[in-house]
């Protein structure tokens, strides 16, 4: 079984501005948890349209309750493939983004197309689609939602991202608040404790064993 | 941005440059005049490529735009 969702967005920049802005995304001050990228292919087609693979790693958070399913030292670590296709003449941009790690747990595959909207052309609109499946016998259901729950509040994070880019590159100072960035940094650190507490604990485990 | 290979984030910056400046102001345009970002791009993926091995990243054999294009709801 396949959990579908679908959405529709849009950001306030030209569609030239925002496939520029596509390629500086990270690091951008919503993205503490992508932690390398690259490109991994590259090519121009003979009607000139631009093929890229990026490779991604990034820490990606489990509910307590899934950490079991997880072997500990793979645990925060999850590898992202994202293919697009830049078509400057049909002024669209297609990408398709999923996990090659922890498939098998839970599988997210999700296709964005950025289009230059003909009416403003001071818009991008962005359809996004998601497909989100479990192989997880008896706990497919609840993956799924979690899953789910998880790629919706991402979207929040991803725009924000992307406006903040956008922003930067047209020399404004980005809107993010102050507070904004502390209360982001807080939640940052408490996570990061959180996890050495944890390691700190399950090695005291392991040696009251041996 | 980090590259997945520690000693490669130098090149991958230096590339990264060199593409944002082609793409801004050739590719958009429709220019196709010679890439001015192939020898780095080289230099990059070598590295790159053999970090990846190292790692034993799964990126072999996955089709270009995902692995199955028969959705669902599309």
């Amino acid at each position: 079984m396949v959990k579908y969702f679908n959405c529709t967005g849009s950001l306030k920049a030209t569609w030239d501005q925002v496939s520029q802005a596509f390629w500086q995304r990270y690091p951008n001050p919503y993205s503490n948890h992508v932690l390398t990228e690259d490109i991994i292919f590259r090519e121009v087609t003979p009607d000139n349209r631009l093929l890229s693979r990026r490779l991604l790693t990034k820490i990606s958070r489990v509910p307590r309750w899934a950490e079991k399913f997880f072997p500990s030292h793979m645990a925060r670590k999850a590898y992202i493939i994202e293919d697009s296709v830049v078509d400057p003449q049909e002024r669209t941009m297609v990408t398709f983004t999923w996990n090659i790690s922890h498939a098998r747990l839970m599988s997210v595959e999700e296709r964005c197309v950025y289009t230059g909207s003909l009416d403003n052309s001071n818009l991008t609109e962005v359809k996004r689609e998601a497909w989100i499946s479990s192989n997880l016998y008896g706990f497919s259901r609840a993956v799924q939602e979690f899953g789910l729950a998880r790629f919706k509040s991402s979207i929040v994070k991803t725009m924000k991202g992307f406006e903040y880019v956008l922003a930067k590159m047209q020399g404004e100072t980005p809107t993010r608040t102050l507070a904004e960035t502390a209360t982001e940094k807080a939640r940052e650190t408490a996570l990061a404790a959180k996890e050495k507490a944890k390691d700190l604990a399950s090695q005291a485990q392991k040696k009251q064993y041996v | 941005m980090n590259s997945v290979g520690e000693s490669c984030t130098e090149l991958k910056r230096e590339y990264d440059q060199c593409f944002n400046r082609w793409f801004a102001e050739k590719f958009l345009k429709g220019d196709r005049g010679d890439d001015p970002c192939t020898e780095v791009f080289k230099k990059y993926q070598t590295c790159v490529q053999k970090a990846i091995k190292e790692k034993n990243i799964p990126i072999d054999n996955v089709e270009f735009m995902g692995p199955n294009k028969e959705k669902p709801g599309s």
